[in-house]
């Protein structure tokens, strides 16, 4: 089965039809996804603006990136049910779309980028590693996150 | 002149017509609305989880606000102006959105527990800026402020629905 048929069974199997038929899960489940949103760019500003120098102060970055973690975890997995839900509606739509590739792909890397490197300059300790590198791994990270964030937008115009 | 006369006036101005007729300019507006909300929500919600006792339980409360809070502002900032531009760009029909009328109700609501938490419990932060987990009326504050921002969410992205269900 080729991904479109896939995409196809998705979204015409009878659940799937029952929940576009219903004018109000659509709007909740994208309202959902809108508060999951703001938890990761909580979570995300804590650590990427202690990395750049701007965050809270009086703990080490490790001890700041650990609590926040905690948070982007739970966000992630809002973002990820609902979003698939919010796939599943209009599976073949999103198929052809070029910005939800896009996304799919920056959420993917910026994934991988957070627990290999990004965790490893946050959880070093301060002066193990040099504050450019620091920077420019939250800069890195800021990037993803916001290629996802308006992938995620594009996806939803008309 | 009634507040619906005055509504009709701004929408019939040639720049509200132009904003609202201009494809790109609304959706890039539209788009940096929706997106701040990771910045002005998503602050606002770490610090509110500070006072609940739910993260960084080992950072003092103040400094989690004096660090965290102007980045929540400046969110708030952008807010302001792509929503009054996004207002602009339609007026009446953001004045007959029962949605909007509840997205501007809770949002008041939110500020004025900001006001009211800076002129009360926060003031004594020196008593309770260490405490893991702070005093219930503090904590009281950080819930209510979660609340009333899921409802601003909320009411927000359902603005987009009225016509649909109601209309």
């Amino acid at each position: 089965m080729s991904l479109l048929e896939f995409c196809r069974w998705l979204q015409y199997s009878g659940p799937l039809h029952a929940m576009r038929q219903s004018p109000i899960f659509f709007p909740i489940v994208a309202t959902i996804h809108l508060m999951g949103l703001a938890l990761i760019g909580g979570a995300v500003l804590v650590i990427d603006l202690r990395l750049l120098g701007f965050g809270v102060q009086s703990q080490p970055i490790a001890a700041v990136a650990h609590d926040a973690e905690r948070w982007l975890v739970r966000g992630l997995a809002v973002m990820i049910t609902t979003g698939i839900l919010l796939f599943m509606c209009f599976a073949t739509k999103y198929y052809y779309l070029t910005f939800f590739w896009v996304k799919m792909a920056a959420l993917v890397a910026v994934i991988l980028f957070t627990w290999s490197v990004h965790r490893r300059v946050a959880m070093a300790g301060d002066a193990e590693v040099r504050p450019v590198w620091r920077k420019l791994v939250a800069l890195v990270s800021l990037l993803l996150w916001t290629t996802v964030a308006v992938g995620g937008r594009y996806i939803g115009f008309p | 002149m009634s507040l619906l006369r005055v509504v009709e006036w701004l929408g019939n101005t040639s720049w509200s017509i132009e904003l609202h007729e201009s494809r790109y300019v609304f959706l890039l507006v539209l788009m940096i609305h929706v997106l701040t909300i990771s910045v002005f929500v998503g602050t606002a919600a770490m610090i509110d989880l500070r006072l609940l006792g739910k993260t960084m339980t080992r950072v003092p409360v103040s400094q989690v606000v004096a660090r965290l809070l102007p980045w929540s502002e400046l969110g708030f900032a952008v807010m302001i102006v792509t929503g009054t531009l996004l207002f602009y760009a339609a007026p009446l029909n953001r004045y007959e959105n029962i949605f909007f009328r509840v997205k501007m109700g809770a949002l008041a609501l939110a500020v004025l527990n900001v006001w009211w938490f800076r002129r009360t419990a926060y003031r004594r932060v020196h008593e309770w800026d260490l405490d893991p987990v702070p005093p219930r009326r503090v904590r009281m504050v950080g819930a209510l402020s979660l609340i009333l921002l899921a409802l601003i969410i909320t009411a927000g992205r359902m603005m987009a629905y009225q016509d649909y269900w109601f209309g």
